[in-house]
């Protein structure tokens, strides 16, 4: 008798059968299932893995081939500057449901992004990442950013920047963190309730001018003192009240009291 | 249940087997004296105090003198953020100079109320703001007298034609005042826009808009072409020819603001309805324009209905195509006045 | 003829030789004032205004009150080479280019805000304390007079810079202007000299806000402190101080020092606001230009109640008809409203006096308990005017607090009708809360937390009884009774006429007084102590009962 046919009433034997069975099965059907095209006609690692990372993270809201669902738009054409945004900034993947994605601590590492962003503009041409030259806020003229910036953008996020509000709890965020990349992301993509500002609207040059602009507000002290926010008379108005006149009914309190 | 100890000043007053009515005023509390009343030493340091701040204050001052002078306000040879820091500097030190200078008077003079003037209360009486039957006869008989002796009871003719006079005389105050400004005119039914004129971007540069230049999702500020050149007042022509470009699914949009879209984008009035602010927040996904000042929102795709806040009417649209050379242009003035309500706006 | 020969002398002989400056001193400088705290918060607005003097003539020196379009060529390099107004280019350089210039420019903005303020306290703590009752109901309306002046005064004088902040803030205005129903557009275009903005707003504004507005407001502030010299300063209730006299200290020097320090120290701290915060960035806004609007667009906040009323109304009140349109949803909120306020505190004075009779003059004043719906009544104005308020900030708390605006509008239109009322319910209650335990405090004493064991093995607590000074001012107050009914006709069957009126009065009188609690007469101590000393030598007992008096 051989060794094989010696251990065919083994307790395992039948669970190897099976796992061998399940192995011829799964090889032959990987031979036979067609591949999928990719509009460059060569599967590149990045797009590979970003589709994986694609299919983990977001084809759930997004769907399996990123068509849009419900809540969840359509990514096809969005580039590989919407998703170096979404998920660089750590809004996406999206934590929770809420009037809209906030900024988050990143989910998702440099390389994820990058493959991701690889995989999404690889399903339809949509704007790239721009490279170093176009942020740079050392070519850009603050004073022409400045006016570009009060035209488009202050009305949502404030003349200094600061964030504003949007109906139904959205809201424009804080710039003084974003960086130089980031905004011209947005501009260029046009996150959630964000207008798109494509290059025909903002030309990069402009697009340069006003990240110079925020990049100069948000490194300049402010020359009065204490900047209570920059949001405007609100906070001076709560200033006014609690601490001059908290320090004055003070000084009133002391002159009245009799002396010891 | 309370324990009464019966201390004679908490006791009731009677008067024989009398209890009165209302407790009466006890009358001024026993003063009670400061350290620096009786003690020699404890007055020579509130002395000391005060002269401490008045010191301080004088040291306030030459720190505001010595800051006015050291730290100056030229810029030559700064780059930006010294500049600011350097009018930041000045500012806290003359700003915090003449806090001291100022605030070292004040203590000082109030401590030195507080603790060495004499602190013994005095009373003053009051008296009546009427008053005397005596007076008030007096006074009318004088006001009589005076009433007589012009004698403008016995003569309606003098009085009738003194009154016509003074109630005349204050009018030409009030008709002066009429070229403080034109009349209103048509000046608020009518902005600059035109047939014919192009849409231009309101940024440094300008440039006209083709309808290709916006994809959906997109939003431009417009001004109207040769305004920059052309218009007499220009931030008043400006206050009224702001508009929005935008461009939607031409499916989304309503079937009224159809015809004065071109392939989906439409143009409308950024001039707020309610009290003039810009228009100018676009929510791309919501289709919503929301106004910042009180928060009126247009819905884009029900021709800019107000469908939240203190507006009533809808943004006025502003027709448009394009020329031949493809680039927008307005089809005509806007079908009703901009910006907010008035009485004979019809 | 002075024979003297020291320099005190020589002056004050000029002076008196002139001006009866001898008379003046006797008259004058012993005049006796009360102290409190309470009385400092008009002196803060007076030194405000006086600081607003100063500082806003220093300005006047580098203003220039035109719309004229100039480059800036100043040191702020987000402004470099656009096209300004003078008024905002002028501005610019005097904040970064004259030193001291931003200084005293943020000295005069906090101390506006300042003035305001402490307006607004002053006015509550005369409302509360009943110091506008008689003989002083005219100096309550110049006061209401010279607050709707301040505010005023301060929206033009931040709107004088001409940048996008304060000039979106005059287009409102002009669009509220242009809702008043007939004349609107009238009135708008001979203000503005024409459509807005036009070239004329400026210089009239400066004219009115330099020229014009503060001489009115110093004209009615020396009236309204030379009413307080002839009436006398009010004083709290205290023993030793009656209706009839003045206790304190005398002018010269107590007050001379107390008063001209605080002077010092009110201006200090503005200058020490001013050094140290930063107010009305106008760099990070920009010249004025009709097209461009920042986030955060609220006006100072004295005009936040405005603002917010305009924000709450829903457009559905604009009606158009005839080819007319009548903008109700703005004539509301910032003309009737305004209108309807002002009205109602001038008359509040009038209104007390009528519902209670009381036609005497008061220089006690009330503790606020001791009045309970005028301080219920009071606290619902605070309440309404608060959230106003807050609606005008709602984009603002709604970035900070993570909620939707059109939910905050939501809440605050039904709060604004329904927090009032229940503020009112809220604190008429707690006063005569407050007012029982003040009966309860005369009649058994203050608490000492010191507990004593009768021999039985009860547990009591130590009540001190209250000195008579300490009594005295738990006791002295008047406890007004609702006006009486007259019959509707006289003893001879005669109809009475102004009966409607008198059932009215009738009304609002029971509407006032009809809750109250009685001070504590003599009679009820005694009770009380007679009711505690038969109980302490019982062996145990309960408590005696308050009996008389208690609503």
């Amino acid at each position: 008798m051989t060794a094989l046919a010696a251990r065919r009433r083994h307790p395992l034997a039948t669970a190897l059968l099976v796992l061998l069975g399940l192995v011829i099965t799964g090889m032959a059907y990987a031979a036979v299932l067609p591949g999928t095209a990719d509009a460059a006609g060569t599967v590149s690692q990045d797009v590979t893995a970003g589709r994986k990372l694609f299919q983990a993270n977001c084809a759930t809201c997004h769907g399996m081939n990123a068509e849009g669902r419900n809540n969840a738009p359509s990514l096809v054409g969005v580039g590989a500057a919407a998703v170096d945004f979404q998920v660089g900034t750590g809004r996406m993947p999206l934590q929770q449901s809420g009037p809209q994605a906030p900024e988050a601590p990143r989910r998702l590492s440099d390389e994820d992004t990058t493959q991701l962003a690889a995989y999404i503009a690889s399903l339809g041409a949509g704007p790239a990442i721009p490279d170093a030259a176009a942020v740079d806020p050392a070519s850009g003229d603050v004073s022409r950013g400045a006016l570009i910036f009060r035209t488009n953008c202050a009305m949502c996020h404030g003349a200094a920047g600061k964030g504003g509000a949007l109906t139904r709890g959205k809201y424009a965020p804080d710039l003084s963190k974003t960086s130089e990349t980031h905004i011209y992301e947005a501009m260029v993509t046009g996150p959630q309730s964000m207008p798109v500002f494509n290059d025909k609207t903002i030309d990069p040059q402009a697009k340069k001018d006003v990240i110079a602009y925020l990049d100069q507000i948000n490194s300049t002290p402010n020359p009065g003192g204490l900047s209570l926010g920059r949001i405007g008379p609100v906070s001076e108005g709560l200033v006014a009240w609690l601490v001059a006149l908290g320090i004055l009914l003070g000084f009133a309190t002391w002159l009245g009291a009799k002396s010891s | 249940m309370p324990a009464h100890d019966d201390h004679d000043d908490s006791a009731v007053a009677t008067r024989g087997d009398q209890v009165p009515d209302r407790f009466e005023n006890p009358g001024l509390p026993a003063h009670q004296h400061r350290m620096a009343d009786t003690d020699a030493k404890a007055a020579k340091r509130a002395e000391r105090q005060v002269a401490a701040l008045f010191t301080l204050s004088m040291v306030g001052t030459v720190l505001l003198l010595v800051a006015y002078f050291a730290v100056k306000l030229e810029y030559n040879n700064m780059s930006f953020v010294e500049s600011l820091d350097q009018l930041r500097l000045s500012n806290q030190l003359l700003g915090g100079g003449l806090a001291i200078a100022l605030l070292g008077i004040g203590a000082g003079a109030v401590h030195w109320a507080k603790t060495l003037m004499p602190d013994e209360e005095r009373i003053e009486y009051r008296h009546l703001q009427r008053g005397t039957d005596e007076e008030r006869a007096e006074a009318t008989a004088i006001l009589k007298l005076g009433a007589d002796e012009s004698g403008i009871a016995r003569r309606p003719l003098i009085r009738n034609t003194l009154i016509g006079a003074m109630a005349m005389f204050p009018i030409p105050a009030l008709v002066l005042l009429r070229d403080t400004g034109p009349m209103p005119g048509k000046h608020l039914s009518e902005t600059f826009w035109k047939e014919g004129i192009r849409l231009e971007r309101d940024q440094p540069g300008g440039g006209a808009v083709k309808a290709s230049d916006l994809t959906l999702g997109s939003v431009v500020h417009i001004m109207p072409e040769g305004l920059e050149e052309k218009a007499e007042d220009l931030l008043n022509e400006r206050a009224k020819a702001a508009v929005l470009l935008i461009r939607l699914e031409p499916e989304l949009l309503a079937a009224e603001s159809v015809p004065g879209s071109y392939n989906g984008i439409v143009a409308y009035s950024k001039i707020c309805t309610h009290v003039g602010c810009p228009v100018a927040l676009y929510e791309q996904r919501t289709h919503h324009l929301l106004c910042p000042c009180h928060q009126s929102t247009f819905d884009l795709t029900q021709n800019c209905k107000v469908i939240f806040g203190p507006a009533k009417r809808a943004l006025p649209q502003l027709a448009i195509t394009v020329d031949d050379e493809g680039y927008l242009v307005a089809k005509g003035p806007f079908s009703e006045a901009v910006g907010p309500s008035f009485w004979e706006r019809g | 003829m002075s024979t003297t020969t020291s320099p005190a002398a020589g002056v004050g002989n000029f002076l008196d030789e002139r001006i009866g400056a001898s008379k003046l001193t006797k008259t004058f400088a012993r005049k006796v004032f009360p102290d409190h705290w309470s009385f400092m918060l008009g002196e803060i607005a007076l030194y405000s205004f006086i600081i607003l003097l100063l500082t806003g003539t220093f300005l006047t020196f580098f203003f220039i009150p035109s719309t004229g379009v100039t480059t800036y060529t100043g040191p702020y390099s987000t402004l470099q080479g656009q096209e300004v107004s003078e008024a905002f280019n002028s501005t610019m350089r005097l904040s970064f280019e004259v030193r001291g210039g931003l200084l005293l420019r943020q000295i005069h903005h906090w101390s506006a805000l300042i003035f305001v303020v402490a307006i607004i306290v002053h006015m509550f703590r005369v409302f509360f304390t009943g110091a506008f009752r008689k003989p002083r109901e005219l100096n309550w309306a110049i006061g209401v007079l010279l607050a709707i002046l301040a505010v005023f005064e301060g929206f033009l004088g931040y709107s004088l810079p001409d940048d996008l902040l304060s000039g979106n803030g005059l287009r409102i205005a002009s669009g509220i202007i242009l809702a008043i129903p007939v004349v609107g557009s009238y009135v708008s275009f001979f203000l503005f000299g024409g459509e807005f903005p036009g070239e004329a707003f400026i210089p009239r504004i400066y004219t009115i806000h330099v020229l014009l507005l503060p001489a009115i407001m110093l004209a009615l502030i020396t009236f309204h402190l030379i009413l307080v010299v002839v009436h006398k300063h009010t004083q709290y209730p205290g023993p030793g101080r009656t209706n009839d006299n003045v206790v304190g200290y005398p002018l010269f020097p107590i007050y001379t020092a107390k008063a001209g320090g605080f002077f010092f120290i009110v201006f200090g701290v503005t200058a020490l606001m001013a050094a140290f915060f930063t107010i009305n960035p106008i760099w990070l806004y920009g010249s004025y230009d009709p097209s461009p609007i920042s986030a955060g667009a609220q006006p100072d906040f004295y005009m936040g109640f405005m603002d917010g009323a305009v924000r709450l109304m829903s457009g559905y009140f604009e009606i158009a008809a005839f080819g007319y349109t009548l903008s109700l949803n703005i004539a509301i909120p910032a003309l009737i409203l305004p209108g309807v306020l002002t009205t109602a505190a001038i008359a509040y004075p009038a209104i007390e006096a009528w519902a209670s009779g009381d036609k005497r003059e008061h220089h006690l004043l009330d503790r606020p308990r001791n009045a309970p719906t005028r301080t219920g009544l009071g606290m619902m104005a605070l309440t309404f005017y608060v959230l106003l308020w807050i609606a005008g900030g709602n984009d603002i708390v709604a970035t900070h607090l993570r909620l939707s605006i059109n939910d905050i509008t939501y809440t605050l239109r039904v709060l604004v009708f329904v927090l009032p009322p229940l503020v009112y319910v809220i604190t008429k209650r707690i006063c005569l809360g407050l007012q029982r335990k003040d009966r309860e405090k005369v009649l058994h004493g203050r608490e000492t937390g010191r507990v004593f064991r009768t021999e039985d093995g009860e547990v009591f607590e130590l009540h001190a009884p209250l000195s008579a000074e300490d009594r005295w001012t738990l006791v002295q107050f008047e406890s007004t009774h609702p006006a009486e009914l007259e019959s509707a006709t006289d003893g001879s069957g005669v109809r009475r006429p102004g009966g409607l009126l008198n059932r009215l009065r009738q009304r609002v009188s029971r509407f006032y007084f009809e809750d109250r609690v009685e001070p504590v007469t003599p009679a009820e101590l005694l009770e009380a102590q007679h009711h505690g000393h038969e109980e302490l030598s019982a062996s145990g007992g309960e408590q005696p009962q308050v009996t008389a008096g208690t609503h």
